[in-house]
Order: C-alpha cells, then structure tokens, then sequence
C-alpha cells in the first residue's frame, strides 16, 4: 500500500501523483519505473517514475487515462492508497557526465524528465529539455522543468506557445547548429511514435540516443518475456534489460505491432469496468 | 505376510469431459476408506527402499502405519517432520520416479499410492486447528528473499526456534510458482494460502512488492535493515525462447506469461479480472514438461478448441509427471511427437498462424542420456495455429546477481551454495532451490530450504 500525499490534473486526461514509497525513492534512478495494481484482480502496469524525494520518501509519477487500469488510477484522489507498488524496476539511464544532454519529452514522458534534467544538470552537464504537445493546453510541467534544465525548449503542432513543429523539428535545428547548442546525447521518451520519429532524426548525424521503450508488461520482473522489444536484432526484456535502449538498435515496427496485442481485450476491460463502477456507485 | 491387492487404489478423478471446461480440482482426493484400504497394501519392509527415494526422506511406513491405525494426528506429525509442504507435495511431486519408483510392491504390483496418502493425510491436517504457535524471543534478524516453495520452508524453522523473520517477494502475492505457474485445477490456491497463513500465525512477516537488488540490496538487508543473516530463494523465473524466426509474432508467448495472466493475475475469472488472456482456437504448446502440461490443459480450461503439444522428443523423454500426461489426454489434448518446431507464420497484421515442424526420428544417446532426436528429411509441414505458448525452461533470474557483489554463479546462472548448508561464496548468505538447482521440483526446493534453515540457525548459534 502507498498513501497518495498530492495529486493535480495536468490535463483533461493526465494527472500528477505524489506518493509516499520510502523504499523505492531511496534507490530511485532517472529512467527506471514502478509497478502498480490499484485493486484485488486488477492488472500491473508498469510507469514511469518522473521524480524522487529522497528525504521525503516520496515518488512523483504522472498518468496519462487511456484504457481501464489507467482511469482507474486517475480516479485516485489525494488521501487514498495505491493497492500495490513496486519498484524501482529496470535499469537507470546511463550517461558518460560532462557532456550534453538533451531530453525530449512527449504526453505523459515529459514528467520522466523531471528527476533527469535534475540530476545530470546536478553533477555538471549541459541539459536542455524539449517538450512537445498538440497545443499549449497540453503542454505538461514546463514551469517544474525550467528551473531543473539549462535550457527548455517548448514545441506545439499549432504555435499556441514557443516553436511552432514537431519536437524533432526543433531537435534537428538544435543538431544542425552545431556545440554547444548540438547534443552529445539525446533520451526521447514519450509516445512511440515520437520515439521512432527521435530515432530517425538522430540515426543520420549519430547522436547518440536512448529511447524508454514501453512495450506491454505483465510482471515487471524478468519472469513473461511479454515485455520483448527487438533491439539490433535480438529478444531483449524491457523490464530488466531496459526500459531505455539504443534508439537506433530498436526495431520499432515489431514493437508497435506488439502493442496492439490485447486491443479488443483491453476496450471490453474498459467497457467493464464503467459498467462495474456503476454498480459500486448505485 | 497377508496377501496385498494387486492395485493402486485409484483417485477419485472429476469426469474428464466436464473438468476439461473449469479450473476446479481434477483430483477429488482419498475418502477414509480409500486411505485405510491403501494403508494396508503398505508391506512395511524392514529396509524401507521408498524412504530413500524421497528427497526429504519421509519416514513413509511410519506414516502410512499411522494411517492404516486410524491415527490422522500421528500420521501428520510424522509426515511434517520431515516435509514441511505435503499437501503441496502430495499433489505435485513426481512420485513415479521418486518414493513409488522404489517401493517394493512395485517389482510384482504397482507401488502404494504414497503420494496419495500424502495428500490424504495433509487435507485431514488442514481441517483441524493449526497448533503452532511461535513467539520471538532472539534478536537476531533472518530474511528471506523469495516466497517460493524454498523460501517458505526456510522461514517455519527459524520462526519456530523465536527467530524474527521477514520473507521478501518481489510480486504482489507470495508463493513463487506454486502462485503464478501451478494451476488451480492442480493445485488449489488455498492450499497454498493455509501454509502461508500458517508462518504468518507463526509471527513471519512476509512483504510483497519489494525486490531484493532494485527495491533494497543485498548488502542493504545486513547494513541498512539490520538482519544477521540472509537465505536466497528466487527461484529460476526467466523463460527461455527458441531463437527461431517468428518468436516475436503477435500470439507467441512463454508459459510464464499465459500461466501468470491466467493463475497470478487471474485470468481464468474475466469478471473479476482485468488482465487479458489470449486464447486463440488452435493452440500450440512446446516442449512436455509439467509447465507444457499446465499450460496445454489451461489452453483447452480458456476455451481452445484444439489444445496440442509439439514435442521434438516422444512421450518417453517428456519430463511431466505421467498423471498430468494421462489427465491430459484424458481431456482431448492432442499430442505431437518427434515434431521439432522450426518457425512460426504470421499472417499480414503480425499474427501468428502457423507452425512450421519437422518430423525427427530418435538416434544416439545425447548428453543428458536421452535420446537425439534427428531430423527425418523431406518432413516438413505446417501446423495451423492461433496462438504459440513455449514451455521450454527457464533459467534463474539474474535481477539479484547482477547487482550483489561476491556473490557466485556458475556458467548456468545458477548460485553457487554448498549441498549440505546452502552456504554461497558471501558469509551469512545462503541459498537453496531453483535459483541454486536451475528449475526442478517443489520437494527439493523444500528440501534445501529447510537444510539452509538449520544451516542458519547454527551460524547463528556459532557466532554467539
Ligand atoms: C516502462 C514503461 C513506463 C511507462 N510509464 C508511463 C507513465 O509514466 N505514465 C503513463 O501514463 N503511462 C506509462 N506507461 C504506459 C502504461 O503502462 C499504459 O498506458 C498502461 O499499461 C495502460 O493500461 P490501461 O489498462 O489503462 O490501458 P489498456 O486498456 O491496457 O490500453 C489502452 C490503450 O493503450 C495502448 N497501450 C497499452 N499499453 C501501452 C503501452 N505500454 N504503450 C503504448 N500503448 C499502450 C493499448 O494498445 C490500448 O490502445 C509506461 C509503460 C512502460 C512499459
Ligand atoms: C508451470 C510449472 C509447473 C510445475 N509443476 C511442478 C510439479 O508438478 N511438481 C514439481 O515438483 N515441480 C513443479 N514445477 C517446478 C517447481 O514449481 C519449482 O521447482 C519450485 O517452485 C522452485 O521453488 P523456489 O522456491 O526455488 O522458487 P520459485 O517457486 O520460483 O519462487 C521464487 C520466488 O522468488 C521471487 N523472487 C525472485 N527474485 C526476487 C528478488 N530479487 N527479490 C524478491 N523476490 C524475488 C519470485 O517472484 C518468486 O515468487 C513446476 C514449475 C512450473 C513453472
Ligand atoms: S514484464 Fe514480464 S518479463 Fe518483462
């Protein structure tokens, strides 16, 4: 059981925890996740953990409602407890220091920069955070992020706020200018899709670039192999050998045709679980 | 020497037809007079060559004895003395090639039902009040990593002697495999959750979703959280793959994964439970172990309408215990020997539809004593399948090694302990079961639980 201490809706669909898990913020690295379970017979999901207080004892992790599971979890209010959590799972991100590093974060990603713009802006790198959303009004802890970075760089498909284009627009145009506005090494996290697209626009230049992989997990602890991602074309586990990986190593087409195994599955979980909270509410 | 019946009183079985379509137990268990008549069929030898068969070595006529007396009470003291998990053991154990393999009755008739008596006498025990009762009088702390079978034997020990105790599972719900991999129709969970009920009545506290070398190290469980000493028992979770192409095609998943969604998660309730399961209406299960039994039969429980087992080697070299082979069979599955796999077919949207085999004929002993299987040429055809479920080992999990230094493995991955104590290469550490084994049975896991258990308890005394 994990007490909630905070909570505050980023958007219409994503939500900010704060969590009191005294374990798992002692040993907490940038890149590594928890697992969670909110009720008896509900599934494990694996997310990220965005930020730690160490002194605290608290973890801070933000939920993005896109099936079931995950609006149950946004249904949680400060005060309530999380059935299970576990972690911190997988490996933490690994960069050599002194160097550049540029985060970009996309959706609920962008929280995971959080504790990683602290702690490599901490020990002496050059950060620069790149966040990107449809519109200003899905831009998500640009404000938190500021003071953690030496740079943020904010990108919205329609302008409503700072570059108007894509993340990896404003990243190209970062790579093109060369040092020190040019990364040595780049961690995109978010949407797939936006991953892929990092990959893509780093692969050419050779900036180095880890991506999080977010493939479905079930345990969360080595034991499905559900979690495989092909990564230069071998089976890797995403929950003990990642999550984060060479972008340009990853076989991002298995992984999104992977993602979509349980479609039908988890939109009849969805349906079920309105239907049984009706009944809980009448 | 009175004149024995021939036969093994048989278990009362549940009608194949009807227990192929649920999880309840298949195995409905000895009434009394099925355990006295069975009791009876015990010669009693004066060298009791089934004792020695067992891995824990039971003091089986004794117990049986008692039974045959009417005794239930003496018989489950005798029979716990020596195995901490019998109702456990009475159902899984492989007694054909370990107790039963021995008995004397089996050179003329077929051996004495042990394993049932077992599993009689230990459901007898579950109806009575539990009479331990422990109370913590030493200061010296004890954790244990891993609720499995081995890790669970190993806290009752200690506990008993006043030791605090602490069990750490890195899942939500302790049990190891006896949790997220034996099924219900094999084995009941609460079966399972009376033992574990038991240890906790006996003051051992178990705290799930922590795991050791992520969550707290190692050396954290001596330093940080003060314990004296420290027993290993993680079990060997992490599922091989074939590497053949196809693995990854949406439908091909490890038996961890189908049995975990089904037993842990809960799958085979989809009122209650939220995660999914996959199953398709040809279902390809690889490898005859028990994990592919467990996993073919839950297949046709999830509504398989073809639950098939592919098997490079014949039904002489599977490893499953021979009664989940006749259950099996018995509830429709159907069965490929001598049929290597060679790749799985998907279909445009990634979805696995067939699998390409190769029919093998057996040659020379390999290795491991059994025989090669050989490719026959020309052989090859296509299975048509939904889903592709790989039950083909698994190996132990290298979350604790990869971040605990001094801590031995050998080439396997497995750790490195001593046989007698369980002691590994780190003072004060000690280890037992699959993670020490690589995957193999409930009984020697209990076995090494409860040697490392004394083991503790000594090093502990030693160092005063
Ligand atoms: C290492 C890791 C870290 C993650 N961190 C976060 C996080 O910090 N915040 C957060 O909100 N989510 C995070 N996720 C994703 C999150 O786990 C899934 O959204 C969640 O499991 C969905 O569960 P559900 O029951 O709500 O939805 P489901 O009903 O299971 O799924 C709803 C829809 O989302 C898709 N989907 C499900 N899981 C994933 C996934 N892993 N990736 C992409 N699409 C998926 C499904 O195909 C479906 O279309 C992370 C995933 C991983 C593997
Ligand atoms: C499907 C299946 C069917 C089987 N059928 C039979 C049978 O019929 N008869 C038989 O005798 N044997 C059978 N076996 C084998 C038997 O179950 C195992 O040999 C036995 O469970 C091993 O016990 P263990 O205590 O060593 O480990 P496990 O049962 O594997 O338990 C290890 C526990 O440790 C936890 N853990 C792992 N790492 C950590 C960590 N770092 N921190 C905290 N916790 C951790 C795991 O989550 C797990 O709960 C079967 C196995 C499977 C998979
Ligand atoms: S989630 Fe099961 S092995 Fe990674």
């Amino acid at each position: 059981m994990a007490k909630i201490i905070e909570t505050r809706q980023l958007t219409a669909v994503t939500k900010y925890f704060r969590i009191e898990a005294p374990l798992i913020a002692a040993s907490a690295r940038p890149g590594q996740f928890v697992m969670l379970r909110v009720r008896e017979g509900g599934e494990r999901i694996p997310i990220t953990i965005a930020d730690y207080d160490r002194e605290l004892g608290t973890i801070t992790i933000v939920v993005q409602a896109v099936g079931a599971t995950t609006q149950r979890v946004c249904a949680l209010k400060t005060g309530d407890d999380i059935l299970d959590v576990a972690g911190p799972m997988g490996g933490h991100i690994e960069i050599a220091p002194g160097g550049h590093v540029c985060g970009v974060g996309g959706g609920f990603g962008s929280a995971a920069l959080l504790c990683l713009m602290r702690e490599f802006t901490a020990r002496g790198d050059t950060t620069t955070a790149i966040l990107g959303a449809r519109n200003k009004d899905l831009l998500i802890l640009a404000d938190e992020l500021r003071p953690l970075c030496t740079h943020l760089e904010i990108c919205t498909d329609d302008g409503s706020a700072g570059f108007k284009g894509f993340v990896t627009q404003r990243l190209a145009q970062l790579i093109e200018a060369g040092p020190p506005k040019r990364p040595d090494s780049v961690v995109a996290i978010g949407p797939m899709a936006m991953m892929r697209a990092v990959a893509e626009t780093t692969r050419g230049p050779k900036v180095k670039t880890l991506v999080s992989m977010d493939p479905l997990m079930v345990d969360g602890t080595g034991m499905c192999g559900g979690c495989r991602v092909t990564v230069a074309g071998k089976a890797q586990f995403a929950c003990v050998d990642g999550p984060c990986f060479d972008a340009h190593e990853v076989d991002f087409d298995v992984a999104m045709r992977r993602n979509k195994a349980y479609v039908q599955e988890e939109k009849r979980a969805v349906d079920r679980a309105a239907c049984m909270d009706r009944r809980e509410t009448a | 020497m009175p004149i024995k019946r021939a036969d093994k009183t048989p278990m009362p079985v549940r009608e194949a037809q009807q227990r192929a379509h649920d999880f309840i137990e298949v195995n409905e268990g000895y009434t009394k007079a099925h355990a006295a008549f069975e009791a009876e069929r015990c010669l009693r030898c004066q060298d009791p060559v089934c004792v020695g068969g067992c891995p824990v070595n039971v003091p089986i006529p004794e117990f049986i004895h008692a039974v045959a007396m009417g005794d239930m009470a003496g018989a489950a003291e005798i029979l716990r003395s020596a195995n901490p998990l019998p109702a456990i053991c009475g159902r899984v154990c492989p007694q054909e090639s370990q107790c039963e393999a021995e008995c004397s009755m089996t050179q003329r008739f077929s051996p004495v039902a042990i394993g049932h008596l077992e599993r009689f006498v230990a459901d007898w025990e579950r109806t009575q009040p539990p009479s331990v009762q422990a109370k913590i009088t030493r200061t010296e702390k004890i954790a244990i990593i891993g609720a499995g079978p081995s890790g669970l034997v190993c806290a009752g020990p200690p506990a008993r002697l006043g030791y605090p105790v602490t069990i750490y599972e890195a899942l939500h719900a302790a049990g190891g495999v006896l949790r997220y991999g034996i099924p219900e129709f094999r084995l009941p969970k609460q079966v399972l959750d009376w033992e574990i009920g038991l240890l906790k009545s006996m003051g051992v506290e178990i705290v799930c979703n922590v795991i050791i070398g992520k969550t707290l190290t190692l050396d954290e469980l001596f330093g940080k959280m003060g314990y004296a000493a420290v027993f290993i028992g993680t079990g060997a979770g992490l599922p091989q793959f074939l590497g053949i192409p196809g693995e990854n095609l949406n439908g091909v998943m490890s038996a961890n994964e189908f049995l975990t969604r089904v037993n842990l998660m809960g799958g085979y309730d989809p009122d209650t439970a939220d995660t999914p399961v996959k199953v398709g209406k040809r279902m390809a299960v690889i490898g005859a172990g028990n994990t592919a039994m467990d996993a073919v039969r839950t297949s046709m429980r999830m509504g398989a309408e073809k639950a098939m087992v592919v098997y490079r080697r014949s039904d002489k070299e599977m490893s499953a215990r021979v009664e989940e082979y006749h259950h099996a069979m018995e509830e429709g599955v159907e069965f490929h020997w001598l049929t290597n796999p060679l790749e799985i077919q998907g279909n445009a949207e990634g979805w696995a539809t067939g699998l390409k085999c190769q029919k093998m004929t057996l040659g020379e002993p390999d290795a491991s004593g059994r025989a090669r299987p050989v490719p026959i040429p020309d052989s090859e055809f296509v299975l048509p399948v939904d889903n592709v479920i790989l039950a083909i080992g698994t190996t132990p999990n290298p979350l604790l090694t990869r971040t605990t230094s001094g801590l031995l493995t050998n080439k396997k991955g497995c750790l490195v302990a001593d046989e007698k104590t369980g002691l590994t290469s780190k003072a004060l550490v000690f280890a037992g079961g699959d993670a020490v084994t690589g995957a193999a049975t409930v009984i020697l896991a209990a076995g090494a639980g409860k040697r490392a258990a004394q083991a503790i308890h000594e090093a502990l005394e030693a160092r005063g």
